[in-house]
C-alpha cells in the first residue's frame, strides 16, 4: 500500500512540475527562447508574495493574487524591454540573457532574504487529507495543486485554439515573418506570452512555497524539474508535458522510495537521460524538435 | 597555397581571368605577437623565483578562469553549444585528484593530467544524449547530466559525501614543491588551452565549426560531419575543464560536491567570456584579466558582486554580443592570433589573357578576409 501512496504522491507533484513547465513550453513555442531564468522567476513571485505579507501585512491569498498580478506585468515589460532586442539572427543571445538574469535574481534574492528558507502559510488546507483506507490518504493541498495544473492547461488550450489572440499566437510560432505581413506585431505578441508565461509560473512558485519550504538557490531546480517534463512530454504538447510532470514526479517519489530520500532527484534525472535515449521526441511531441 | 581561376574555365571559351591569389595566414605583426607572448609566459614563469607563494597561489586561480574561459568559448562561442554544465568536468577533475591520489597512490601533479582523460571518459555517452537536445535546452540537459555527477559523488560514503574531503597525497607534498610546481602546472594548463583552441581553429576542425556556427543545416549539407565536429570539441572542453578541476583541487587540497560541481562555475566562465569577447581566442584572455581582477577587489561584497556581474553580462550580451574584444576587432580590424584566412592579390586580372604564365611583379594588395 506504501507504494501506491508514493505513486499517488508523485503523480500529484508532477501537477507542480507541470504548472511550472507550461510557461517555459509556451514561451518556447511562440518565441523559440528558452528562458533559463524561469526557475527563478517562480521563486521570485513567492518571494514577492512573501514580502506582501510580511511588510504589509496582508493574507496569503491578497498577496499571492498581488504577486501574480505583479509578475504579469514583470513579464510583459521583461520581453518588451530586454528580450525582444535579443532575437534575431545569433540563438545564443538569449540563452546568455536569461542565464544573466536567472544569476541577477537568485543574488537579489539572497541580499533581500538571505540564504534562509522561507514559507507561506496558508492555515489547515496543507495538513488535511482524504483517506481511503487507513494506510492510503490523499493529501487535500496537492490534489488542489493538480487540479489546478489541469484547469489552467484547459484554459490554455482553450485560449489557444478559440480566441483571436491564441490564433495570433500559433500564427507567429509557425512562421514569424508570415505572421507579420499578416499584420500581428510580433513583439507586442512575444510580450504577453511571456506575461502569460509568468503569470503561471507565478502561481506555481507561490502553490510551491505554501507546499513546502524555498529559498532563493531554489531556482535553478524548478527550471531543471520543469525542463524534463517538457522533453518527456513532448514539445509543444501541453497535456505532454503534464504527463512528463508526472512521469518525472512519480520518478522522484518511488525513487526516494526505493533507495531513500537523497536518491529522489537522481531517479528523475536517470529517467530523463532513458527517455532522452530511447523517445527523444517526448512521449506526445506535436513539434519538430528545433 | 596558391592557384589561378584559369583551372575551371569550361573549355572552348575565351578564358576570363581571375586575379591571382595567395591565402595568406599570417602577417608580419603576428610575429611580434608571437616574440611578446614568450616574454610574457616567460615573465610569468619566474613568478615564483620572486613573487612568493601567496602571489603564486594567486595566480593559480587566475590560470584556471582563463582556461576554463577558453574552453567554454570553444563550445560556446565557436561551436555555438552553449553549457551551463561544465562543472560536471570540473567536479570529476577535482574528485580524480582523490581518486588517482588518494586512493591509486599516483602522484599528484600526474593525476591533474589523468584527470582530463577521466572527465572525456564520462563525457563520451553523454555527448550523443545532449546532442539530441538544441539551444537553450542543451544548455539546461549539460545542467541535468552535471546535476547527476553531482548527486553519484555526494553520495558515495568513500568520498566523503557532502562534507567532502582534504586531498592527503597533495597536502603532504612539500610546500616549496606543491605550490610551485602547482603554479608551473596552472600555467601550462592556461597557456595550453590557448593553444589547443588556436591549433583547433586553424585546422579543418576549425572551419567546419566555423560553418556549423553560422548555419548547421548548410554545414551538414556541404559534407561537413556535424555531429563528429561537434563531439570533439566537446570531448576537448570536458578534457580542459576536468584539468581545470584538478588544479583548483590542488590549489585548494579540499574537495567538497556543493563547491566542486558548483554551477557558478559555468557562471564565472560564461562572464569571463561574454565580457571579454564571445567566439574570439583574445576575448576570455580580457575577460579573465578583468574578472580576476574583480575578484581580488570586489569579491568580498559576495552577493552584490555576482548581482553586478549578472547585469554586466546582460548588457553585453545584449549591446555588444562580441564583447570588449568585439570592439577592437571592429575598430581596428585587429587579430592577434593567425586562425583567419585572407586572400592576397598577387596580379590584377587583365583584359585579354596571355596564353603562357607570364608573372608580373607582384603587386602587394591589402588582403581581403575570410
Amino acid at each position: 500500500m506504501d507504494w501506491v501512496n508514493v505513486t499517488i504522491q508523485g503523480i500529484l507533484l508532477g501537477g507542480l512540475y507541470a504548472l511550472f513547465a507550461v510557461g517555459l513550453s509556451l514561451v518556447f513555442g511562440v518565441m523559440r527562447i528558452v528562458n533559463l531564468a524561469h526557475g527563478d522567476l517562480g521563486i521570485l513571485a513567492a518571494f514577492i508574495a512573501l514580502f506582501f505579507v510580511q511588510w504589509l501585512g496582508l493574507g496569503v491569498l491578497w498577496s499571492s493574487l498581488l504577486s501574480i498580478v505583479l509578475m504579469i506585468g514583470i513579464g510583459y515589460v521583461l520581453q518588451r524591454g530586454l528580450l525582444n532586442f535579443t532575437l534575431g539572427t545569433d540563438d545564443t543571445r538569449p540563452i546568455l540573457v536569461t542565464f544573466g538574469l536567472s544569476v541577477i535574481i537568485q543574488n537579489a534574492l539572497l541580499m533581500g532574504f538571505s540564504a534562509d528558507t522561507q514559507g507561506l502559510k496558508a492555515g489547515g488546507i496543507t495538513a488535511e487529507s482524504i483517506e481511503i483506507t487507513d494506510r492510503l490518504a490523499i493529501g487535500w493541498y496537492p490534489l488542489m495543486i493538480f487540479i489546478a495544473a489541469i484547469i489552467i492547461i484547459v484554459a490554455l488550450q482553450l485560449f489557444l485554439a478559440n480566441t483571436r489572440m491564441g490564433r495570433a499566437f500559433r500564427a507567429t510560432s509557425d512562421d514569424r515573418d508570415a505572421a507579420e505581413l499578416m499584420g500581428i506585431n510580433n513583439r507586442h505578441i512575444y510580450s504577453l506570452a511571456m506575461a502569460i508565461a509568468l503569470g503561471v509560473v507565478a502561481i506555481a512558485g507561490i502553490l510551491m512555497g505554501i507546499r513546502t519550504t524555498f529559498d532563493p538557490t531554489q531556482g535553478q531546480f524548478n527550471l531543471i524539474f520543469a525542463f524534463e517534463a517538457v522533453i518527456m512530454g513532448g514539445m509543444g504538447s501541453l497535456w505532454g508535458t503534464l504527463a512528463g510532470g508526472m512521469l518525472l514526479g512519480v520518478s522522484q517519489t518511488l525513487g526516494a522510495q526505493a533507495f531513500g530520500s537523497e536518491w529522489a532527484l537522481f531517479t528523475g534525472h536517470i529517467v530523463f537521460l532513458a527517455v532522452l535515449a530511447f523517445r527523444p521526441q517526448g512521449f506526445f511531441a506535436k513539434t519538430v524538435t528545433a | 597555397m596558391s592557384g589561378t581561376g584559369g583551372l575551371l574555365e569550361p573549355a572552348g571559351r575565351p578564358a576570363m581571368e581571375l586575379p591571382k591569389y595567395r591565402v595568406v595566414r599570417s602577417s608580419k605583426m603576428h610575429r611580434y605577437v608571437l616574440i611578446a607572448s614568450i616574454i610574457i609566459v616567460l615573465a610569468l614563469a619566474s613568478v615564483p623565483f620572486w613573487g612568493g607563494q601567496s602571489m603564486s597561489r594567486t595566480l593559480v586561480t587566475f590560470f584556471a578562469l582563463l582556461a576554463l574561459g577558453q574552453m567554454w568559448n570553444l563550445l560556446g562561442g565557436f561551436a555555438g553549444l552553449i553549457s551551463v554544465g561544465q562543472q560536471g568536468y570540473l567536479g570529476i577533475g577535482a574528485y580524480s585528484m582523490w581518486l588517482l591520489g588518494d586512493v591509486l597512490n599516483i602522484h599528484p601533479f600526474i593525476c591533474v593530467f589523468l584527470a582530463g582523460i577521466l572527465a572525456v571518459i564520462i563525457a563520451f555517452p553523454a555527448a550523443p544524449l545532449l546532442f539530441r537536445l538544441r539551444g537553450g535546452y542543451f544548455a539546461i540537459g549539460t545542467w541535468v547530466f552535471a546535476e547527476v555527477l553531482r548527486i553519484i559523488v555526494a553520495n558515495i560514503p568513500a568520498t566523503g559525501g557532502g562534507s567532502g574531503k582534504t586531498i592527503i597525497s597533495s597536502a603532504t607534498l612539500e610546500p616549496d614543491v606543491r605550490i610551485y610546481g602547482t603554479y608551473w602546472i596552472g600555467l601550462v594548463v592556461a597557456v595550453g588551452s590557448i593553444l589547443i583552441v588556436f591549433f583547433l581553429l586553424r585546422s579543418r576542425l576549425g572551419i567546419a565549426l566555423t560553418a556549423i556556427r553560422d548555419d548547421d543545416l548548410a554545414a551538414q549539407s556541404s559534407g561537413v560531419n556535424v555531429f563528429r565536429a561537434k563531439l570533439w570539441v566537446y570531448l576537448v572542453a570536458a578534457f580542459g575543464c576536468g584539468i581545470v578541476g584538478a588544479v583548483v583541487a590542488l590549489n585548494l587540497l579540499r574537495i567538497q560536491p556543493n563547491a566542486a560541481f558548483t554551477v557558478n562555475w559555468s557562471a564565472y566562465a560564461i562572464f569571463i567570456v561574454v565580457i571579454g569577447g564571445f567566439g574570439s581566442i583574445e576575448g576570455p584572455i580580457i575577460g579573465a584579466v578583468i574578472y580576476f581582477a574583480m575578484l581580488q577587489t570586489l569579491s568580498d561584497y559576495g552577493e552584490l558582486y555576482m548581482l553586478l556581474l549578472g547585469v554586466l553580462a546582460v548588457i553585453m550580451a545584449t549591446k555588444a554580443p562580441r564583447g570588449l574584444w568585439g570592439f577592437v576587432e571592429k575598430k581596428w580590424d585587429l587579430h592577434l592570433f593567425p586562425v583567419r584566412r585572407g586572400l592576397e592579390i598577387e596580379s590584377e586580372p587583365k583584359d585579354k589573357a596571355p596564353p603562357g604564365g607570364e608573372e608580373p611583379a607582384g603587386a602587394e594588395s591589402p588582403a581581403g578576409s575570410s
